[in-house]
């Protein structure tokens, strides 16, 4: 009995776990390693031979290939570096000289939101956005002059789309962060006569910054692979100028049928998100 | 008190104009959902009517749709709970010099972009036959959560002393026994966030079923939707809000319910502790 209880046996209930992890997580990540490395095709006679670093070459040397990691760093710097970083924490700041029903409603709003899925998250905005839509009414209405957002700016759509959909999260682990202050120390502050906005950014913000570290990462990575919300929005256009990495990758990958392009993308946007979550787990000084 | 009374006014205010932003897209779901000549934009109906609902509550548009939903996601939440229990445990419960890098390369997983490696699991998914089959697209699935699961459960069952074991492991129960019968039972709302999160995250899933699943009549809700547009050439979009609505009920229900017991931060368990 005690036996079974000592060494590598007790260890026996991980096993599923680490089977499925291995198979469909390591095994894909792996291939991907290896296709990435290839010309592989989805059609034609074409095999899979080995070409060593031509689809990273080629990728470099690709117009449309920058194009969307330009616009992959727009749609994350605006999106979620600004938006989602900066609304969240406003939110949650407000929110603690606000009186309770209106905590409430706007939590409620924000948290529904984040909670909807993807897709139904894109329609939203898309009908938002369109021509027609509600946002030309709007302006219409204050006498502005409208346009047709997603055929203009469809990248700064797709930006507030994200805002629209993952502020909660931000505006959550700030609340939390707050919460978390003394309230002697602001008094204290305020006392010795500092104003609102001196408070802020001498004592909160310093408090806080291992909780904007850890958000912003978060919020970054999220932002990098977000697929569905802009294939559903706009598809990537009108021509390329919404096509962000994941949207570039599926393009090549399916649409152009070059999967050993596509999946030296992914690897590429693979690499960069391994490099944030380890920075990531560097700030967090994890305890395990 | 005036200074404080203005600083409220003032939050007040900012507070209801973003409500009011974020209103605005759901405000056109809910009045489009009932209005027999919506458009794209927020109107209140000249008349409240049920016809959208009424007409997408069919098996093709709804039930079907909503049904693999339930099957896809319902089978890979269990499946995830299942082994993120069985791999917590050992985890929370024994010392060895494997747990620590374990648990660090879960928590690693957690934060991979896992859009990027979907070609890959296509071309995989391809070559093993598994493609185009709820199964395997449900394994996958199950799979993709399965890192964070493994990390919230260990967190919950962290919370549970280790006494309570001792005394069963005496009486000379198995340690698979122990966690059935002990552990689990006293970490019941526990294991109840981690299958309804992990269900919520499922449930909205578009680019893995996009990607895994071909046929038609296999699709879930979250792709489904995309029938709306295109086939006839214009969009009924009162039917679409409907639609949305009841896909998305679900999950909204599911949300208010783990929300009230462990309070608006659980998601963030303990990945997201500053």
């Amino acid at each position: 009995m005690s036996a079974k209880r000592t060494g590598l046996w007790r260890w026996a209930p991980i096993a599923p776990a680490t089977a499925l992890l291995l198979l469909f997580l390591a095994g894909p990540i792996g291939y991907c390693v290896w296709i990435a490395f290839t010309n592989t095709q989805l059609t034609g006679a074409s095999g899979s031979d080995f070409v060593g670093l031509d689809n990273f070459r080629r990728a470099f040397a690709d117009d449309n290939f920058r194009n969307a990691v330009r616009l992959t760093l727009v749609f994350t710097f605006i999106s979620a570096v600004i938006g989602q970083n900066t609304l969240g924490l406003a939110l949650a700041g407000l929110m603690r000289a606000a009186s309770r029903p209106v905590r409430t409603v706007t939590g409620t709003l924000v948290i529904t939101a984040w909670v909807l899925p993807e897709i139904v998250a894109a329609f939203l905005l898309y009908t938002f956005f369109r021509r027609e839509g509600t946002l030309n009414a709007l302006l219409d209405w204050l006498h502005l002059p409208g346009q047709n957002w997603l055929f203009t700016l469809p990248i700064l759509a797709v930006s507030f789309a994200n805002v629209w959909r993952g502020t909660a999260f931000s505006m959550l682990i700030y609340s939390a962060a707050l919460a978390e202050i003394p309230r002697d120390i602001t008094e204290a502050a305020e006392v010795d006569g500092a104003s609102g906005p001196r408070r802020v950014w001498h004592i909160t913000l310093p408090m806080i910054r291992r909780s904007i570290g850890t958000n912003l990462m978060l919020n970054t990575l999220s932002t990098l692979s977000v697929f569905g919300l802009i294939w559903a929005m706009t598809r990537g256009g009108p021509g390329n100028r919404s096509q962000t990495l994941p949207v570039f990758m599926y393009d090549q990958a399916f649409l152009k049928s070059l999967i050993g392009y596509g999946t030296a993308v992914a690897l590429l946007l693979l690499l960069v998100g391994s490099l944030f979550s380890i920075v990531y787990l560097r700030l967090m000084k994890v305890e395990v | 008190m005036r200074r404080t009374t203005r600083a409220r006014l003032a939050a007040n205010g900012a507070l209801l104009l973003t409500a009011a932003a974020f209103a605005i897209p759901l405000a056109w779901l809910l009045l489009a959902s009932v209005n027999a000549e919506a458009d794209l934009r927020v109107r209140i109906p000249s008349s409240v009517t049920a016809d959208n609902f009424d007409a997408v509550l069919t098996d093709e548009i709804t039930f079907t749709p909503m049904l693999n939903s339930l099957v896809l996601c319902g089978g890979a939440t269990l499946l995830t709970v299942v082994c993120a229990a069985l791999a917590a445990y050992p985890l929370s419960r024994h010392r060895s010099r494997w747990g620590r890098p374990y648990l660090l390369t879960i928590l690693f997983t957690t934060c991979l972009p896992i859009t990027a490696i979907m070609v890959p699991v296509y071309g995989l998914f391809v070559q093993v036959n598994l493609i185009d089959t709820m199964y395997g697209t449900g394994l996958f699935l199950a799979t993709s959560q399965l890192p964070f699961s493994i990390w919230l459960m260990k967190n919950f069952m962290d919370g549970v002393p280790v006494v309570l074991e001792e005394a069963a492991w005496t009486d000379g129960a198995s340690n698979l026994q122990t966690l059935a019968r002990v552990v689990l039972p006293l970490m019941g709302p526990g294991v109840t966030v981690v299958t309804i999160y992990t269900f919520i995250q499922l449930w909205g899933n578009f680019f893995v079923p996009f990607m895994l699943i071909l046929s038609p009549e296999q699709l879930p809700a979250s792709v489904s939707i995309f029938t709306f547009f295109g086939n006839y050439g214009s969009v009924i979009y009162g039917q679409l809000a409907a639609f949305s609505i009841l896909y998305s009920a679900p999950v909204l229900v599911l949300y208010v319910l783990i929300s009230r017991r462990l309070g608006g931060g659980f998601a963030l368990g303990g990945a997201v502790k500053g």
